[in-house]
């Protein structure tokens, strides 16, 4: 018999890592450097830290080098950097830093800006914990889903995809263990993209998932 | 009054509330001592007093203390705030000698119950040696500054460094505040209490006294700005920005200050501010006692725009409460505030008081615009800034604090 599905939920720590950067090159060299979560938090941890919902740029590079270097060029660029399409944080710096490189070699403009508010990388603690709500069988994660936290949607759909092999979430590798009955819902949900979407519209579209795939 | 959490569940959610007595299973018990320098006035007092009941109730054994000082020790912590927020002030060894003594003595008075806490936090500058001078400890201390320290005056902050350098961690309102300094750098916003005095929903009866207290009308627009005579606040600034504006438009303004036990310079700052008033009968100056909750309240409920003009700001808690209260925010470009007002969508940022005077035209020109504002400014806060997410953090940070420091805690 399959294992009961837990559901668990989460709260992300945000912790100053003392690296600054005031322009581009900066930004470069410190990117070189700093811990691996720095870029799980610029990337990811917007969608549990004060923001609106739905930012104009996803990432705190982006955003960064537009509102302080005014460089909307690179900003674009990084912009459509999706986290997700790397297998590692490591390629995902990697990437970053080519995107910067390259802008660097473009424009002596760029290394002329200096911020006024500098780039100050951070890195997520996050502490797991467990809400006692187990479910049993695949019609219970629908009927949980709606009242599901942001928080334990994060860690579910989003954190999961640095834990599983695979890079699934959490829902679709427990449905998987039930055999193809549900290979559906789970090609369903891997077409959601959780990185352009904020986190109470995610859960309407998992929400939205479920309901066609198990019909009343 | 002291709220409940399922109090607070009708605002914020149920799962909200479930979420911090999850959270808080894992911290059963434990001894919490908070420390800082005044029980009543300013946003740290307000915080804990509605922080550390909160706390009580999830089981966690909390506790609040306040230490003891004389107006010379005030002086020189006040010169600390000062410098620290990157006035270039000069301690004389005498009045450290003093900050030393009287942190030496409050050492003495607390040493047996901050020795036995499982985590100590020690609240701004003022009682920040307490750690050196209390020895032996059994838990985590942690320093919080509320204050905005992004580029300080170094000798000042030199010499502080050295009392928190020995700290477990330290919290910071902002990212860009944190320093070069050898443990963990927590960043956790502060935030309003929605239920408290401050902040609740006002019947219309109570809202009315706010005309009678300042001496408004109700036929011209009001702007508002409350906060300690201070010149980190830019009340001088709040009164050009206000005549500017009104060389265009019938307006009135209330100048609405507290008075904080630990701020000596206030009196001064008020005196200045009421010389620069003249006789102005719209510029309407309060200086209210630290109790003034509800009046604060029903003063930034009749207020068509709220200001906050500071050049220095660790958070602008007020920026908050009038945001909550459904107001538009024009803040000054500077530390918390631009984590709040959001340009264009909850408020203006400005940088002068001609951009104040210019923005303060624009909304009272636009009353659609206006009022989007405001509403958005209110779900701003309530998703973010509300004391049910503080204290999510601070039972998330307690929890890595007593479980170890891993990237990752699994609970």
């Amino acid at each position: 018999m399959q294992e009961p599905f837990i559901i668990k939920d989460c709260a992300l720590l945000a912790i100053a890592s003392g690296e600054k950067a005031h322009n581009l090159q900066e930004l470069a060299d410190r990117l070189v450097m700093v811990h691996a979560g720095c870029l799980y938090y610029h990337f990811w941890g917007g969608m549990l830290r004060p923001r609106f919902e739905d930012p104009e740029f996803r990432n705190d590079f982006a955003s960064w080098v537009r509102h302080e270097l005014h460089d909307e060029v690179l900003a674009e660029r990084l912009s459509i950097i999706i986290p997700t399409d790397y297998i590692d944080l490591e390629l995902l710096r990697q990437e970053l830093l080519e995107e910067i490189e390259e802008r660097l070699d473009e424009t002596e403009y760029s290394y002329l800006m200096r911020a006024q508010v500098p780039f100050n990388f951070i890195r997520s603690q996050i502490v797991v914990f467990d809400t006692h709500i187990r479910i049993k069988e695949p019609r219970g994660l629908k009927e949980i889903i709606p009242n599901l936290s942001r928080s334990s949607l994060f860690y579910h759909f989003i954190d999961a995809r640095r834990r599983i092999e695979g890079r699934h979430d959490d829902f679709s590798e427990w449905l998987s263990a039930f055999g193809k009955e549900y290979d559906e819902l789970i090609e369903a949900l891997s077409n959601v993209d959780p990185y352009l979407t904020g986190l109470s519209e995610m859960r309407e579209r998992v929400k939205r998932i479920f309901n066609r795939h198990m019909p009343d | 009054m002291t709220q409940n959490l399922e109090s607070y569940a009708e605002i914020v959610g149920n799962d909200v509330v479930r979420h911090l007595r999850q959270l808080a299973d894992h911290l059963t018990g434990i001894k919490v001592v908070h420390v800082n320098s005044t029980r009543y006035g300013g946003g740290v007092a307000e915080i804990l007093a509605r922080l550390v009941p909160l706390k009580r109730e999830l089981g966690i054994d909390a506790s609040w203390e306040v230490i003891e000082g004389d107006k010379d020790f005030y002086d020189v912590t006040k010169k600390f705030h000062n410098g620290l927020q990157g006035n270039r002030v000069v301690i004389p060894e005498t009045q450290l000698g003093k900050y030393e003594e009287i942190n030496a003595e409050n050492a003495d008075r607390l040493r047996d119950k901050l020795k036995e806490a499982d985590v100590v936090v020690i609240h701004d500058p003022q009682p920040a040696p307490l750690l050196r001078l209390v020895g032996d400890h059994k838990g985590k201390w942690i320093w919080r500054c509320h204050i905005d320290i992004s580029r300080p005056h170094r000798p000042v902050w030199k010499y502080l460094r050295n009392y928190v350098s020995v700290y477990n961690a330290s919290i910071w309102s902002l990212s860009w505040f944190a320093q070069n300094l050898p443990h963990p750098q927590y960043i956790i916003p502060p935030s309003i209490d929605p239920l408290s005095e401050k902040n609740r929903q006002l019947k219309k009866s109570e809202i009315e006294k706010a005309f009678e207290l300042s001496g408004v009308d109700r036929e011209r627009p009001v702007v508002v700005q409350v906060s300690r005579f201070d010149r980190f606040k830019d009340p001088i600034g709040v009164i050009q920005a206000y005549r500017l504006a009104k060389t265009f438009m019938p307006l009135q303004l209330i100048l609405a200050g507290g008075e904080a036990a630990d701020d000596p310079e206030g009196d001064l700052v008020l005196k200045e501010v009421r010389n620069t008033a003249e006789d102005d009968p719209d510029v309407h100056i309060l200086n209210l006692p630290p109790d003034s909750h509800v009046e604060i309240n029903s003063l930034q409920r009749i207020a068509d725009i709220i200001l906050q003009k500071s050049i220095r700001e660790g958070f602008g808690l007020t920026v908050t409460e009038g945001m909550w209260k459904g107001k538009p925010v024009i803040g000054g470009d500077t530390g918390g505030i631009t984590l709040q007002v959001i340009d264009h969508h909850t408020g203006f940022l400005v940088h002068t008081p001609e951009g104040a005077a210019m923005r303060m035209r624009y909304l009272l020109t636009h009353d659609t615009i206006l009022k989007r504002m405001g509403k958005k400014a209110r779900t701003f806060v309530l998703e973010n800034f509300l004391l049910t997410r503080h204290l999510r953090e601070y039972l998330t940070l307690m929890v890595a604090l007593v479980k170890g420091m891993d990237e990752r805690i699994e609970l």
